[in-house]
């Protein structure tokens, strides 16, 4: 034990055996019909209801992670990897198995929490708020976040509705707000495609910031260069089974050489 | 199963050896990690949730903002709203059904207008607190924060809601002749009284709805019947003195009933406490209490399963 300390192989995240089930009301076997949804109640027994359609989006995935470590998530879509990080999180619960966790790892990203009716100023302060930044702390960062997101560079865009920006802009904002907070654990799902060049570059180095100050970070990305330059182990997902755990180089390899890139 | 053809230790270019042998949950116990997700226990929740105030009180006011802001007249509406449905109650219930017996007329326009905005209070909270978990899914499983804060957080945007219905509830007094005097003051306690009961209400709603959604659907039919019966265009006693007695008891003591009654009597000269039931001030703190607590409990109790697919 005294030499795992030594090598600095700390535990920050250990998934068992886990598995996640999203249950989708009104996609059930039958057709759309009312009658068919009456039927399929008359029909009901004990047990799941018939309207209900299960999804195993991961069957069974373990893996421990280390401090210092930059795992990359890849898969084709719709493989779980989006899903997993969730889970890990602790934000969906899971069907079966645990995710043993430090601290609290977070996902990077606060659209959910946005509201494009109200001005971007405004959804500074919700999005910090609701990533538990304290109101001091948004304070003393707003400039620096307004500043980041460039959105004042073409005018007083801040104070426009964030339904009034476009599409790439208000993906800036978006990213400068969720980059505002330093995380323990940190999960990035695709962020690193927003925004035109010059933003992209600046992003990256803000998520390499990131990544010095996070303990363990978790990257899900389609962009396999992105994978090589921030990571150094790589998690490939299909079906929702994981497939191979391993340097980030050979597992790309492996992958690159099943989809046929 | 999974094919791992790696174990983690490649990274360092080292296997794990200490550590081998243990299984996930030793290895965890050892390190100190703990269940990600896992629900805290009540007072830590709490504790939580008042760390997060300034989230649930800007979450509000963002929505009630968000909820006009592409309209012309803007925020307005915050204040037209509530008048265009009170002229639609006094002309249906006012003048065309003629529901005012036993109620002088004065006294009658104030009388419905209170008792409609302080419903609307209630309906709306519910109606808000069955989608607050269902409809914000994607805010539930992006970031975290205690689950409560939403339904909370609906109940106080109504609140400030009716905060702006109060504009229209004041001028319409005034013009029918009951002027502000201290005991308007008494409208401040039955109020939070209501909000109390109704945070509680949302709460128990919010976890119904997050594991049935089609309660959003019903939930209009049973809001509506609990409205009509609750006197909110028409005096209970006096609608019901045919009836056994149980019956107004019945719907006197409902907790929204109570809380009209309680904004009424405040707010209203010429309603004087003989319309009021006994013990009404203790009946509205029971509901509060009642509904606050077994709400608050109920929702926290599956804490850990908000977000589920």
């Amino acid at each position: 034990m005294a030499e795992d300390k030594a090598q600095g192989r700390i535990p920050t995240v250990i998934a068992d055996d886990v598995h996640i089930v999203y249950r989708v009301n009104g996609a059930g076997g039958g057709r759309g019909s009312a009658t068919a949804a009456l039927s399929r109640m008359m029909r009901r027994g004990k047990g799941e209801p018939r309207g209900v359609r299960k999804v195993h989006a991961v069957r069974g995935v373990s893996f421990t992670a280390y401090r210092g470590e930059a795992i990359g998530l890849i898969g084709t879509n719709g493989s779980g990897k989006s899903t997993l990080l969730r889970a890990i999180a602790g934000l969906l619960p899971t069907e079966s198995g645990h995710v043993y966790t430090d601290g609290q790892p977070s996902l990077l990203g606060v659209n959910a929490a946005l509201m494009s009716d109200l001005t971007g100023e405004r959804n500074v302060v919700l999005g910090g708020l609701a990533m538990g930044m304290s109101q001091a702390e948004i304070r003393s960062r707003y400039q620096e976040i307004v500043d980041f997101s460039g959105i004042n560079e073409k005018g007083d865009f801040i104070t426009l509705p964030m339904r009034t920006y476009s599409s790439g802009m208000a993906a800036r904002l978006r990213f400068s707000i969720a980059a505002a907070k330093n995380h323990d654990v940190l999960m990035i799902d695709e962020a690193l495609a927003t925004g035109d060049r010059k933003f992209r570059i600046r992003s990256e180095e803000r998520i390499r910031e990131l990544r010095k100050e996070a303990g363990t970070v978790f990257l899900v990305s389609h962009n396999n260069k992105s994978i090589r330059d921030t990571c150094d182990r790589a998690l490939w997902l299909e079906k929702g089974e994981l497939l191979m755990d391993g340097p980030t180089e050979e597992v790309l390899k492996a992958y690159e050489r099943e989809t046929g890139k | 199963m999974s094919d791992t053809t790696h174990d983690g230790g490649v990274a360092l270019g080292t296997p794990p050896s200490a550590d081998e042998g243990l299984d996930a949950a030793q290895l965890a116990a050892k390190y100190g990690l703990t269940v990600s997700g896992a629900r805290p226990g009540l007072f830590a929740y709490m504790r939580q949730l008042w760390g997060r105030r300034h989230f649930i009180l800007a979450f509000s006011r963002a929505k009630l903002t968000a909820q006009y802001s592409q309209a012309k007249l803007g925020q307005l509406w915050q204040v037209v709203t509530p008048l265009l449905n009170a002229c639609v109650y006094y002309l249906i219930f006012g003048l065309i059904l003629g529901t005012r017996e036993g109620i002088p007329h004065d006294v009658f326009v104030p009388f419905l207008v209170t008792g409609v905005f302080v419903f609307t209070f209630t309906q709306s909270s519910v109606m808000a607190g069955v989608r607050s978990i269902a409809g914000n899914l994607g805010l539930v499983r992006a970031l975290h924060f205690p689950r409560a804060s939403l339904p909370i957080s609906f109940s106080l945007q109504q609140l400030q809601q009716l905060l702006f219905s109060m504009i229209v509830m004041v001028a319409v007094t005034v013009i029918f002749g009951s002027y502000p005097s201290l005991s308007w003051l008494l409208v401040i306690p039955a109020l939070i009284l209501q909000f109390v009961f109704n945070t509680g209400l949302a709460l128990v709603m919010a976890r119904l709805g997050s594991k049935t959604p089609d309660l959003a659907q019903l939930m209009p039919f049973v809001m509506r019947t609990w409205m009509y019966a609750s006197g909110v265009m028409f005096s209970i006693p006096v609608m019901l003195k045919d009836k056994p007695a149980w019956i107004a008891d019945v719907l006197q003591y409902n907790p929204a009933a109570i809380y009209m009654d309680l904004v009424r009597f405040a707010m209203i000269d010429g309603y004087g406490s003989e319309n009021l039931p006994d013990h009404v001030w203790a009946a509205g703190l029971g509901w509060a209490v009642l509904l606050g607590v077994v709400g608050f409990v109920y929702f926290w109790k599956a804490e850990e399963r908000y977000g589920r697919g």
